[in-house]
């Protein structure tokens, strides 16, 4: 392989299980503050299934990059401007409503991209992708639900879902983004195009929204970075707290 | 042990009168002698039936509180491998929380009830949950010794009298074999570490181990329940032989990471094979059922929390299915 | 169907049966809570499908069980322990007779 290719690859792999790992982290910290005995199980379910994902993908991209960094290695010693994640992922979770909202826009690229990338000229990411989709549709199922139910539930939970929708909705043009290294893997057949997984993600939101009774926000301006290493002041938080242990005894094992 | 709130003493003073047994009575005990289990449908007496409700709903409020020390560390987790587990560990307690409060439930009693006693501090829960988690190592003495003293008892529960109890417990002791196993392998990984891992586990053992012995309540000489309880079958040990029976246990794994426990009066008798033990700080105890323990108001003031914060999304989905249905109704008519 | 009930504050509750396998039944395995039947089945696969326990769910709204009493348990049940005439060992087939 192209170091030129391999270079691409390592970053998205990268991209894809920072994503994981950030969002997963974020779902997990309702363990034991859900609105319902039910709902609290039934996110850490999202969050365990997306901490899995990060696993598989971040164990992949240290192989790809050949120096002998495994899964912890990459998500406990690397700092703000090595994560890659969309930074719709490292939006904190607020309150329900937008936390549901940020996992609804999140899951439906997801079960786009996922879909596309089992069929990835790469074996590895194909495997993945074909395990990860199973459980992707799934948690799109839940977070549209739950969408529709918000929006098309009491005043109060429509204000707050239309809310948090407005408040995110800058950060979805990222998921979509384009560069160099992205359209090599585009061209060899190992990553979906883009611009396709933002017509079936079009398709998707806008259908759910309607469903929901909420109005889809205008495509204004769009929040960038996280793919380049330049992101929200949120995450420096979730990596102190989640990084802690390995910076604090280094030698240590686990 | 989760219910240990139960056969103090203190909390209920006195005895209820006794009453006229009556020839229900008689036959009821007659199927619980015979090994029959008890259906939700069945006579009963009253105080078997309330004896099970507040049994069932302080061992599901246990599991819901006993999810936030824990979940503690979820976010800090020092590893992948650690945060899944860690993450499975904590939903498994809500799980079994929540088959607790279904087994409640078909005694009579809806859930919002049971949880309103919780958030209003009538209900009582475990001591154990009210102990703080402040390192890492916590997290292994929790699967390790709370885990495993939960084990010592709700294995017997599993033959529990009450059908939905005891089918409850099948469930919950079937997916919390993994619990104890986790937390043991966590500190094997600390006491075989570095000097500061070791350091933390021995901390946290010297911790937990007191009021792990708690767990399993009053001695019991000063167990207020425990007779009735028996003949019941709600009860098939007594705090004290299971309470023995932990500590024979834990001893040697205790050794085997080159931990001490901490109790210069722990010893084996060699004639009984037993473990000797020192004596128990009731003191203690009695303070932390009363609500003064460390994290008594934090536990609570965070299931409040939750609760309060998750008003208007229940409401909503109430209202969202509501709406539906008058849909579905509309259509059909 | 029943008016949607909308004064209930607590979300009503379901039971839940679970076939573990094709070719075995529904089995009941507990109860849940949820807002509405789509709600019910998905925690169903949360609460009581976390180690592959099934494939197939049924929830079902607890107030739509119609259950017979125990105390009509002996007029019910006991009637049918008599009727030995009902299981294949009641009759008497010589030793000779195969495939019977």
């Amino acid at each position: 392989m192209s170091t030129d290719r391999q270079q691409a690859l390592f970053g998205y792999a990268l991209r894809l299980g920072d994503t994981s790992l950030v969002l997963g982290h974020r779902l997990s910290e309702w363990c034991g503050h859900a609105p319902e005995l039910e709902e609290d199980i039934a996110l850490t379910n999202v969050a365990l299934d997306l901490v899995g994902h990060a696993r598989l993908l971040l164990s992949y991209a240290g192989e790809i990059e050949g120096k002998g960094r495994d899964e912890d290695r990459l998500a406990y010693r690397r700092d703000v401007f090595d994560y890659r994640n969309h930074l719709l992922a490292e939006q904190p979770n607020r309150d329900f409503g937008h936390t549901i909202v940020r996992q609804f826009l999140h899951d439906s690229w997801a079960v786009e991209l996922y879909g596309r990338l089992a069929a990835s000229a790469d074996p590895t990411l194909a495997g993945i992708a074909a395990k990860a989709v199973k459980e992707v549709r799934y948690h799109v199922r839940h977070s549209a639900d739950w969408l529709i139910r918000l929006g098309d539930g009491t005043d109060v939970s429509r204000a707050r879902v239309a809310d948090a929708l407005e408040r995110l909705w800058s950060y979805t043009g990222e998921m979509f983004e384009r560069d160099a290294a992205e359209d090599t893997l585009v061209a060899a057949g190992i990553a979906p195009d883009p611009a396709e997984l933002r017509t079936a993600w079009n398709t998707r939101v806008a259908a759910v929204l309607e469903e929901a009774t909420l109005d889809r926000p205008t495509d204004g301006w769009m929040q960038k970075g996280g793919r380049r290493g330049e992101h929200s002041e949120h995450l420096g938080y979730l990596l102190a707290e989640m990084q802690f242990l390995p910076r604090a005894y280094p030698d240590a094992v686990w | 042990m989760y219910t240990q709130g139960l056969d103090s003493k203190t909390e209920h003073g006195t005895q209820p009168p006794p009453r006229l047994v009556t020839a229900e009575d008689n036959r009821f005990q007659e199927r619980v002698d015979a090994e029959e289990k008890i259906e939700p449908r069945d006579w009963m007496p009253e105080g078997y039936r309330r004896t099970l409700v507040r049994q069932i709903s302080q061992h599901a409020h246990s599991e819901i509180v006993g999810m936030l020390p824990e979940g503690n560390w979820i976010t800090r987790a020092p590893s992948l491998r650690r945060k899944v587990a860690l993450l499975a560990k904590v939903q498994d307690e809500g799980g079994h929380g929540l088959y607790l409060y279904s087994a409640a439930e078909t005694l009579g009693v809806s859930r919002d009830e049971l949880v309103e006693q919780l958030l209003s501090g009538k209900a009582k829960y475990s001591s154990i949950f009210n102990y703080p988690t402040p390192t890492w190592a916590d997290i292994g003495a929790i699967g390790w010794l709370v885990d495993g003293a939960a084990i010592m008892n709700q294995v017997p529960l599993c033959r529990c009298s009450y059908g939905p109890y005891a089918r409850a417990m099948v469930r919950i002791c079937r997916e919390e074999s993994f619990h104890q196993r986790q937390g043991y392998e966590l500190m094997l990984a600390l006491a075989t570490g570095t000097a500061e891992q070791k350091r933390m586990a021995q901390d946290a053992l010297n911790r937990w181990w007191w009021p792990a012995l708690m767990m399993f309540g009053p001695s019991d000489d000063q167990s207020a329940h425990s007779a009735q309880n028996m003949a019941w079958k709600i009860k098939r040990f007594s705090n004290d032989e299971l309470r023995q029976r932990f500590v024979d246990a834990t001893v040697p794994q205790a050794e085997f990471l080159g931990l001490t426990i901490p109790d210069p009066d722990l010893r084996l008798d060699p004639e009984s094979g037993h473990h000797r033990f020192g004596a128990i700080d009731w003191t203690e105890f009695n303070e932390i059922l009363k609500g003064n323990g460390p994290c008594n108001r934090e536990r609570i003031e965070a299931r409040r929390k939750a609760w309060d914060e998750g008003a208007w999304v229940r409401e909503a989905a109430s209202a969202h299915a509501a709406k539906r249905a008058a849909r579905a109704l509309k259509k059909a008519g | 169907m029943a008016p949607p009930n909308t004064d209930r504050k607590d979300w009503p509750l379901f039971e839940i049966f679970i076939r573990p396998k094709n070719g075995l039944s529904h089995k009941h395995v507990g109860s849940l809570h949820a807002a509405d039947a789509r709600m019910a089945l998905d925690n169903a696969r949360d609460v009581y499908t976390r180690r592959g326990e099934g494939v197939s769910i049924w929830a079902v709204p607890a107030a739509s069980i119609a259950a017979s009493d125990p105390s009509e348990k002996a007029s019910l049940f006991e009637p049918a322990d008599d009727k030995i005439y009902r299981h294949p060992t009641f009759y008497d087939i010589p030793a000779a007779v195969k495939n019977i």
